[in-house]
This record gives C-alpha cells, sequence and structure tokens, in this order.
C-alpha cells in the first residue's frame, strides 16, 4: 500500500485538456477535477474554451489555443457542450470531430450497482465510426418535394473503424467483436463495411468476430443483453445502438464516452446535455462526465486509479446515501462529490 | 362480449360487439354457408420457418373451419426458386384476391445484377407502402415491460431501402436516401387516419431531422402539416435515438409511431423485443388497394429450419387479423382468443417463451382451445 502511495507521485504528471462546457458543464468539471486530487492522479489540468470563432478565410474554427493545447497533450475531458441554434456556425461538437479527426466513439456500458434498471448485467461497448455514414452531411432536393440524402462508406474508413475495434478489443480483454450492419438491404455500401471487417478480422485471431443484422441486434439487446460485448457499425446505426445502450443502463446521465481521433488525440466526453435550468444550483450529477474521466485514465495506462475512483464512485451509488436527484436521491453535487473523495482516499 | 385487447378500445368494441353478434347467429343457423363465402387468399410461405408457420396456420384454419382457400406460391432468392415469371404470377393472384399472408422472403447478401431483393420489389410492385406493427403484451406472460399497447408505422417504399448504390471510385461507395413530399405525406396521413379509426390519441413523429435537415426535415414537415387535419389526435416528435432510449426505459409514453423506412426497421424490431421476441408480434402491409399480413419482426429465422421450435403466435396472431380484414369477425376472434388462451395458461410454450413445446404441440393446443 505504502509503495502504491508513492508511485503516483513519481509517476509523470500527465497534461489533460480540460474543456468544462456550457451550463453544468463547470461545476461537473469541477467536482472531476477534485475527486481526481483526492485519488492522486498525476493529472495536470488546461482549461481551455473552444466555443467557435471565424478564422481567416471566414471558416469557423475553434480557437488556436485550445487546439494547440490539445495537439500538445493529446487528452481532453470535456463537458457538454451547447449548440447555438441560429449562430451560423456547425455544431460545436462536429467542430471538434473535424479539427482532430475523431473517427471512433466508443461507450462503455456497463450496468451500475445500485442505479437499477429493468436491465442488470449489461457488459457491452459500442465503437462507432464517427466520421462518415449516414452523416456526411450531403443532402440536396432534386426538384421540388424529392430529397437526397447521400450515404458514403469508404473503404479507409471502415478498415479504420474495424482496425480500433478489434485493438480496443485485445487491449480491454473482451473476447469478441460484432460488426453490426444492414447488407442485405444496403448491399454495397455495408456489404463494403463488411467486407473490411472480415479482413481486419483474419488478422485478430484471437478475437472471436461475428457478424448480426442491426434490427437483430435491437431484437436481441432488448431481452438478453448480455450475448454482447464489443459491437463496430457505422455512424447512424451507431448513434442509435449506443443510445439504446445507455438507455439500458439508465440513461445519458451516468454513461462515459470517448472520441479518438487519427493522431493519438483522445476526447473524452459525458453525453448528455447542458441542463440549463439546473445550472449553478448545484444538482447536477457529475457520475457521466466522471466515468468518461476514468475512461480517460484507463486510455493512458493508469489503471489503479482508473479503478480507484470507479469502485468509489459505484459505491457511492450503491450506498443510496447521498445521491443526486436524477439518481433518485436529494442531495447536492458537492455532497456526492464529497462523499466519492472521501472514499477514495479511504481506499488508498 | 369479447375482450379486445388489440388496439382501441371504444370505436373498436362497439363495432365488433355488433358484427360478432349477427355473425355469429347467421352462422349457428347456416353452417353450409361456406361455399359461396369462402375467401381466396394468396398465401407466400417464404425461407426460414415460414413454411412450418404457414402449416400452422392452414392446420388452425382447417379445425376452426375458417371459410379460406390458400393460393400458394413459392418464391426464393435463396433457394433459386425466383425469377420475373414467378413474380408475375404471384402478382396477378393478388390482383385477384386482394388479401395474401406470406412469410419472409430472405435475401442473401450477394447481388446478381439487382441492388433490390424480391421482398423489396413485391412491396414496390404492389406499393405496400405503410407496414403496421402491433405491439401488445401477452396477457400471461411477463417481460420487463407489461401491459403495453403500441402501434409502429413504417413507412416502407423509400428512404434507405431505394437500392440506388454505385461506387463512384474504388473504395468510395454512396448509398441514397430518398425523401419525398408525396409518400411522406401518405404514411403520414395513413398513421392519423389509422389512429383516428381505432381511437387513439397520440401520433409520434420519429426522425433524425436534426442531421439529415433536408430529408427527414421534410418528413416531419409533412407529418407536421397532416397532423393540423387531425384536430383530436395530440402529435409529438422524437429524435430516433432518444426514442431508442425512451422505448427501454419508459415505453408508455408512445401510442402510435410513424416513420421512415429504415427507422421503422430497428423500431419494429426493438419494440419486438420488449413484449416477447420476433415470435410473438403479428403486423401487416397495406397499400391502396392490397393487404398483405405477416409477422411483425421480419425474420427467415433459419437456424430453427425443421427443429419444430419456431413460435407459430405471431403468424397466428397475423392471420387473425387477416379474418378480421376479410369481415370475418367471428373466426377471427375464435382464433386469437384460442391463442391468447393458450398463452395465459402457461402449459404450452415455445423455447422463445420459455418453454419446452415443439411448433406443433403450441399448435395442437391453440387447436384443442379453438372449441370454445
Amino acid at each position: 500500500m505504502l509503495s502504491n502511495m508513492n508511485m503516483p507521485r513519481l509517476a509523470q504528471m500527465q497534461t489533460v485538456t480540460l474543456i468544462p462546457g456550457d451550463g453544468i458543464g463547470p461545476e461537473i468539471s469541477s467536482a472531476v477535477v477534485k475527486i481526481f486530487q483526492a485519488a492522486n492522479a498525476p493529472v495536470s489540468w488546461e482549461e481551455r474554451n473552444v466555443t467557435a470563432i471565424k478564422g481567416p478565410g471566414g471558416r469557423w474554427m475553434i480557437p488556436p489555443d485550445a487546439k494547440e493545447s490539445m495537439d500538445r497533450s493529446k487528452i481532453g475531458l470535456k463537458g457538454p457542450l451547447k449548440t447555438p441554434i441560429a449562430a451560423g456556425h456547425p455544431s460545436m461538437n462536429l467542430l471538434l470531430r473535424k479539427t482532430f479527426d475523431l473517427y471512433a466513439n466508443v461507450r462503455p456500458c456497463i450496468s451500475i450497482e445500485g442505479y437499477k434498471t429493468p436491465y442488470t448485467d449489461v457488459d457491452l461497448v459500442t465503437i462507432r465510426e464517427n466520421t462518415e455514414g449516414e452523416y456526411s452531411g450531403i443532402e440536396h432536393q432534386i426538384v421540388d418535394g424529392v430529397v437526397q440524402s447521400i450515404k458514403l462508406i469508404t473503404e479507409n474508413a471502415s478498415r479504420r473503424i474495424a482496425e480500433y475495434a478489434f485493438e480496443y478489443a485485445r487491449n480491454n480483454q473482451r473476447s469478441s467483436v460484432t460488426a453490426v450492419h444492414k447488407a442485405n438491404i444496403m448491399r454495397m455500401s455495408d456489404g463494403l463495411f463488411l467486407r473490411k471487417c472480415r479482413e481486419v478480422a483474419e488478422s485478430y485471431k484471437d478475437i472471436k468476430f461475428t457478424e448480426m443484422y442491426l434490427d437483430t441486434v435491437c431484437l436481441n439487446m432488448v431481452q438478453d443483453p448480455t450475448q454482447f460485448d464489443v459491437l463496430v457499425m457505422p455512424n447512424l446505426y451507431g448513434d442509435i445502438l449506443s443510445d439504446l445502450c445507455a438507455g439500458l443502463i439508465g440513461g445519458l446521465g451516468v454513461t462515459p464516452s470517448g472520441n479518438i481521433g487519427a493522431n493519438g488525440v483522445a476526447i473524452f466526453e459525458s453525453v448528455h446535455g447542458t441542463a440549463p435550468d439546473i445550472a449553478g444550483l448545484d444538482l447536477a450529477n457529475p457520475t457521466a462526465l466522471l466515468l468518461s474521466g476514468v475512461m480517460m485514465l484507463r486510455h493512458m495506462g493508469l489503471h489503479d486509479h482508473a479503478h480507484k475512483i470507479q469502485k468509489a464512485c459505484f459505491d457511492t451509488i450503491r450506498e443510496k446515501k447521498v445521491l443526486t436527484k436524477d439518481l433518485g436521491g436529494n442531495s447536492k453535487c458537492s455532497e456526492f462529490t464529497a462523499d466519492i473523495c472521501r472514499r477514495v482516499q479511504d481506499l488508498d | 362480449m369479447y375482450i379486445v385487447s388489440l388496439g382501441g378500445p371504444k370505436w373498436w368494441q362497439q363495432a365488433s360487439r355488433s358484427v360478432s353478434i349477427s355473425a355469429s347467429l347467421s352462422r349457428v343457423e347456416s353452417p353450409p354457408a361456406r361455399a359461396d363465402a369462402t375467401f381466396k387468399v394468396t398465401m407466400l410461405p417464404g425461407d426460414g420457418v415460414g413454411p412450418e408457420l404457414m402449416t400452422a396456420v392452414k392446420d388452425v384454419f382447417k379445425a376452426g373451419d375458417v371459410p379460406v382457400e390458400f393460393d400458394e406460391f413459392h418464391l426464393s432468392e435463396v433457394q433459386n426458386m425466383a425469377s420475373e415469371d414467378k413474380l408475375e404470377e404471384l402478382l396477378s393472384s393478388m390482383k385477384n384476391n386482394k388479401v395474401a399472408i406470406k412469410g419472409k422472403i430472405h435475401t442473401p447478401m450477394e447481388f446478381k445484377g439487382e441492388l433490390a431483393s424480391y421482398e423489396m420489389r413485391l412491396r414496390r410492385k404492389l406499393d405496400l407502402f405503410a407496414n403496421v406493427v402491433h405491439v401488445n403484451s401477452l396477457p400471461g406472460y411477463s417481460t420487463r415491460h407489461n401491459n403495453l399497447d403500441l402501434v409502429i408505422i413504417r413507412e416502407q417504399t423509400e428512404g434507405e431501402y431505394s437500392s440506388l448504390e454505385h461506387e463512384s471510385v474504388p473504395g468510395v461507395i454512396e448509398c441514397l436516401k430518398i425523401i419525398t413530399r408525396a409518400k411522406s405525406r401518405r404514411i403520414a396521413k395513413f398513421a392519423f387516419d389509422y389512429a383516428t379509426k381505432k381511437g387513439r390519441n397520440k401520433v409520434t413523429a420519429v426522425h433524425k431531422a436534426n442531421i439529415m435537415k433536408l430529408g427527414d426535415g421534410l418528413f416531419l414537415q409533412c407529418c407536421a402539416e397532416v397532423a393540423q387535419l387531425y384536430p383530436k389526435i395530440k402529435y409529438e416528435n422524437i429524435i430516433i435515438d432518444n426514442c431508442c432510449m425512451q422505448l427501454v426505459q419508459n415505453p408508455y409514453q408512445f401510442d402510435v409511431l410513424v416513420m421512415p423506412n429504415l427507422y421503422g426497421n430497428i423500431i419494429d424490431n426493438l419494440a419486438a423485443g420488449l413484449v416477447g421476441g420476433a415470435g410473438v408480434v403479428p403486423g401487416e402491409s397495406y397499400s391502396a388497394e392490397y393487404a398483405v399480413f405477416e409477422t411483425g419482426a421480419r425474420h427467415p429465422f433459419a437456424q430453427a429450419v425443421g427443429r419444430n421450435i419456431a413460435n407459430p403466435t405471431a403468424m397466428l396472431l397475423s392471420a387473425a387479423n387477416m379474418l378480421r380484414h376479410l369481415n370475418l369477425e367471428y373466426h377471427s376472434h375464435m382464433v386469437s382468443d384460442a391463442v391468447k388462451r393458450v398463452i395465459k395458461q402457461g402449459k404450452v410454450r415455445t423455447g422463445d417463451l420459455g418453454g419446452y413445446a415443439t411448433s406443433d404441440e403450441f399448435t395442437q393446443a391453440v387447436i384443442a382451445n379453438l372449441a370454445v
């Protein structure tokens, strides 16, 4: 135990770009910072704002200091960002995705003991291709009343996401990867995606590879989610399935998420909204951002700290004594955070 | 008289009461009226367990003296029994009979020439634009969400299933999703008409218009326009990913859902899973002239072929719906009540519902319960 205590201090402090976000963003970010401090995690935070600005040439971009910080640290933790409707610029999430080529969205969904849902023992990971597919944004009205949206599937993106999925499975001791598709209907596009997954599976013989139609996955997911492990799929299916799985474990308030980019950049985020109605009132639930932080620690190789913080968080939820309103209690965010900090320190 | 658990209560119970009384009276007084009252229905067993399920339907109909005669056709892409001629024969039979009952025609993933599968082409040729799936919890069978009563209406001729794909350069494939105002309006009107007819309170449009602004935006706009013509029905809309999340957390907030093709496929299957799986949910497809009855979640279930384990419930309930469509009220209730009684008793259940009975045993149990 003593040697464990000394090791973090000797370990290299890693910089992480922190983007608090809007609404409840700042409160939950500071909650996470407190908990990480209580756990002695070797993380030094660099806070940045990513509100879009117009760069030279009129193109919208994120502020240069934010980009520079992220390029240097390679790791980011982001709170919820609001997308103003008539601001003229695209959504911030889209901008971040394009700036850092965040091609993979990873959502581990694990049932939280103590936060009961009708679905128990859920333990799966959805890996979603995040740059192309149905969300390419290429749409046009051909004639009045006829609209065409283009779904784009490319060999490179499909191969890239398949490789990431298998790497993830290997690094996180997962036993199988399932490709989710609709190649019976979209024979060429999903057919290409599936072919690439099959090819990549050849290089990862230690991981079991299966393929399943999207509708079959949905049918089986709500009956028995325990049969799934790692799921890899194109953009739209990923969006739908990852939210479906979040619903199984309790919603977006308790689901972590990570985005992996092409140049080693990884941004972990909470996927819920900014909740402007409770912003600043110390009522927010920091669990989603905290679990995303835990995902981040695992990505950085700091498994001990990750395990400690996750255990403390789950223990607090399981005890049900200091829960925030959305989890069924009526404690404040600060009380919830303090309880987790206390548990983390006790675990040392 | 009968407690109808499918769909809206008020209008339906009144209608069924009057019709079933007169029907049962006429049946009691003149049994041999069958000869001229026989309906001809096109039957398409399809692939996988389709043929077994159709056998169950035929057995039950025979035992119940149901005045329906089936015109069978075997069209299958995977068994090499598909050709243009067969499709034409099937279509002319449909044009005569107007009503069909079918299993799923499986689509192999490899394609020779045409991107559209036979199933899709059939839908387009008959213009079966509306797919209706009845998601009802079965009394006596508990799932995580009980007492569900949803109707899912899906546009099934355009959207993502347009089969328009091409490889622009090697390694880059485009797939076109088409949304038109005419078809969106048509399905929206169908949904609201259906809701009105069945006494439902709310129609929710499911979309992803925040991302596909033009495509799903057009769909949403059409739904909103049509909603204005039905002031008595509440209209809401929800984004598809949120809808999926809400369905697994609180499905009771929904009533009738209307959506384009792909989302319909997803939600049909998700909702079927909520009440017990693909074996218990009936569905049908409508065009302006035809009605095709099938299961709600369409899977060939090839791994069950020959093992006598498939659950005939969905197909039998759909056959009962077909009988109601043909105005054979008495027989419709006879079949659906028998199926529900067997499930409620819980003694004879197929594997998907946690039991050990074979498909045949289940069918026999239904037949035994028809007599009442």
